[in-house]
């Protein structure tokens, strides 16, 4: 994935995701009254420099900043900028809200949520089933699991149909790392109708199950609110004698309006969603492959982990974010800055 | 009769009060063992307790490997790292025993020990198998001193030479080699010194904790061994770690800072989540006294570079090794930095920069 692409002798190296997160390098002749290329450069990837107005997406009120150092060695100037995203144009327009929800019987557990890695979604909200005040969540007023979805995809796409191009659905126990949740879908078109988790077949549907986390492109969820308004292809009461888990009622309705659930996994085939937590599957590991247990258990671009306890949260957001070996690097394309005022990643 | 039944209805009542409390006493018998299987991590209430007859609830099978150099590593630069494994070699020995060596000290093999210049198993009696060496003492808590300075003797007899650094850990201990190496890096072996958790009461400079593990400069351990012959140390006590922190005073031996430079511990005497979670310890417990440096909980208590866990079991072992050395957020600029002199929070601009400017030059020479 490496992208140091060269455009007119100017080089850079952008990262994808929202301002916060975007870096570009200019290499320019010194002495040049003007950096050039700058405007190119973020163009070329339909991004626009935060004092021109970015149109549809723009920026959350971060102020552009370039900073300016000599690489003596080849006498140019090199500057950073952050670039904002022209909405959900090109591909690097990518941002991701996050949606939880829960009832508020989880409270210590959306609050670990909170406290933790949802503070590396661009915009994260919190559904709940009663106004919670001490919270800040959105109520939905039921007690019934898929109502609640119902309603928390609704409110979702009104609000942030124009302005985001990829939707994640979360668990209280879920943890997700975002980063590799946004390389994950950097290659992926938004207009396209994609629903992708970690998928589960029962009898003819395969759904994507809720444990894992649930992502759909804008398009999904255009398509989405649509059936949703369809009693007959999606309706509210289930229509069936017995009630199905709401996993499965939204692959239903999605697979009206032509959306199938795709699994996610990584260069080796590995799932990055995972519906239980890294100790449960180290502990199935051990006994099915004794000899590889870690590379038998888990990608090292995973995305979730499930059945946490609050507890959990935070020792992830160590192991994740921080705990690591010295000396060893990688050259990614992209670079994440981690998010302002926080002091567990 | 009237006494009679009065006394039969007595004798009724009684006998089935009694079958009541019975029942209920099995009942909860049953609940509390529930309870009890649900929460395998005690506070361990000694600093010096070391480990009971552990009830392992993982009856595991097989032998763990691990293969280092998996296919997603592809991208991973270990330049560095490899360097500094040339540089400042380590020898590491474990503290285990005939009974532990396929429930625990498998898995420290399977894991983090592969990562020592040499790493050697002490126990009790030879297994030419798994290869434990044997130290001709007896097993028991009350031996570990005595393994400990037998250890320490077969390792200045035989692999003096081989290593700048000596380490020691137990058999339910996670140790980070890379974090170590870039400790110790900054200070020379012939210095006498030694690192680790250190502890306050007892001993004036300090001790280090048994568990976190502690490591020995080739000065200290020259010294150690030396003050044996000379009886300037002996066997005083069964309490390993203090009485090897008492002769190490003795002997002139510096009890090192081993904090990171932001002041956060890097040898930890518990598991990270015993740490970070503010209040899983309680007040009372000794911990908060016995810690030499002002005890942190919560983010503040460890080091992104840590270098030891204490307290972990098998499933453990494997789970650390997958969050060091495995699982990563993609192009993640970490906020501390251990090379730069400043504080975290100046540092992530000019890090920003560096490492853009890192990437440009690589991607240049590419």
């Amino acid at each position: 994935m490496g992208d140091a692409s060269q455009a007119n002798g100017k080089r850079d190296i952008a990262g994808a995701g929202n301002c916060r997160s975007l870096w570009i390098i200019k290499e320019t002749r010194k002495g040049a009254s003007e950096v050039d290329g700058q405007r190119d450069g973020c163009r070329g990837r339909g991004l626009r420099r935060e004092s021109d107005t970015c149109g549809r997406g723009h920026c959350d009120g971060i102020k552009a900043q370039g900073l300016l150092n000599w690489d003596s060695s080849r006498r140019h100037q090199l500057e950073l900028f952050r670039c904002c995203c022209a909405g959900n144009k090109s591909l690097y327009g990518t941002r991701h809200p996050r949606l939880s929800y829960g009832k508020p019987a989880v409270e210590p557990v959306r609050k670990s949520a909170r406290e933790t890695w949802s503070k590396h979604c661009d915009k994260a909200e919190f559904y709940s089933s009663e106004k919670v005040k001490v919270f800040d969540s959105v109520a939905v007023n039921t007690n019934d699991m898929w109502a609640m979805m119902r309603k928390a995809y609704k409110i979702t796409y009104e609000r942030y149909k124009d302005e985001f191009s990829w939707f994640f659905l979360a668990y209280p126990t879920t943890f997700a790392i975002i980063e590799n949740l946004k390389y994950f879908l950097l290659k992926k078109d938004p207009s396209q109708p994609f629903y992708i988790g970690h998928t589960v077949k029962s009898g003819d549907l395969e759904y994507v199950d809720g444990e894992g986390g649930i992502v759909l492109s804008i398009e999904s969820l255009r398509r989405l609110s649509r059936v949703l308004e369809d009693p007959d292809k999606c309706p509210e009461q289930g229509g069936m004698i017995w009630k199905l888990a709401e996993d499965k009622q939204l692959a239903i309705c999605l697979k009206y309006s032509g959306v199938f659930a795709e699994n996610a996994e990584d260069s080796e085939g590995k799932d990055v969603f995972n519906t239980k937590s890294v100790g449960a599957l180290i502990k199935e590991a051990m006994s099915t492959h004794p000899q590889q247990v870690v590379d038998g258990c888990c990608s090292d671009m995973a995305i979730t982990f499930s059945g946490l306890a609050p507890n959990h949260m935070h020792v992830m957001m160590y192991g994740v974010y921080r705990l690591r070996p010295y000396g060893h690097s990688y050259s990614d394309a992209l670079v994440f800055l981690p998010p302002p005022g926080s002091d567990n990643d | 009769m009237a006494s009679s039944k009065s006394l039969m209805n007595l004798l009724t009542f009684t006998f089935g009060s009694a079958i009541g409390f019975f029942v209920c006493y099995l009942l909860f018998s049953i609940i509390l063992e529930e309870q009890v299987k649900i929460q395998p991590h005690v506070l361990h209430n000694d600093p010096h307790g070391q480990h009971s007859a552990d009830t392992d609830n993982n009856q595991l099978q097989g032998q763990m490997n691990f293969n280092a150099d998996a296919g997603q590593h592809k991208d991973e630069d270990k330049n560095i790292a490899e360097g500094l494994y040339h540089k400042v070699k380590i020898l590491c020995w474990v503290m285990t025993g005939p009974q532990n060596l396929e429930k625990k000290a498998k898995h420290v093999k399977a894991t983090w020990a592969q990562r020592c210049n040499k790493v050697l198993f002490m126990s009790s009696e030879e297994n030419k198998d798994f290869p434990a060496v044997g130290l001709e003492t007896k097993e028991g808590r009350d031996q570990l001193y005595w393994k400990t300075i037998k250890a320490f003797q077969y390792v200045y007899d035989n692999y003096f030479d081989d290593a700048d650094w000596f380490m020691k850990a137990d058999d339910d201990t996670y140790v980070i080699l890379d974090n170590l190496r870039w400790l110790l890096s900054k200070y020379s072996p012939e210095q006498p010194i030694y690192f680790g958790r250190r502890f306050k009461p007892y001993v004036k400079q300090g001790y280090m904790s048994g568990g976190a593990g502690y490591v020995l400069s080739k000065e200290a351990l020259k010294r150690f061994v030396a003050a044996f012959k000379t009886n300037k140390c002996t066997h005083s006590s069964s309490i390993e770690d203090l009485a090897l922190g008492k002769c190490m005073e003795i002997i002139n031996v510096e009890a090192g800072d081993s904090r990171d430079t932001s002041g956060r511990e890097t040898f930890h005497p518990f598991v990270p989540e015993h740490h970070l979670i503010r209040g899983y310890l309680p007040k009372t417990f000794w911990y908060w006294n016995y810690n030499y440096y002002p005890a942190v909980e919560g983010p503040g208590c460890c080091s992104d570079l840590a270098v030891s866990f204490h307290y972990v079991d098998s499933v453990t072992m494997y789970h650390l090794e997958y969050l060091i050395y495995h699982l990563r957020p993609y192009g993640y600029l970490y906020r501390y930095n251990p090379d730069s002199s400043k504080n975290p929070e100046e540092q992530s601009e000019n890090e920003a920069l560096e490492n853009n400017q890192k990437l440009k030059q690589k991607t240049s020479e590419s």
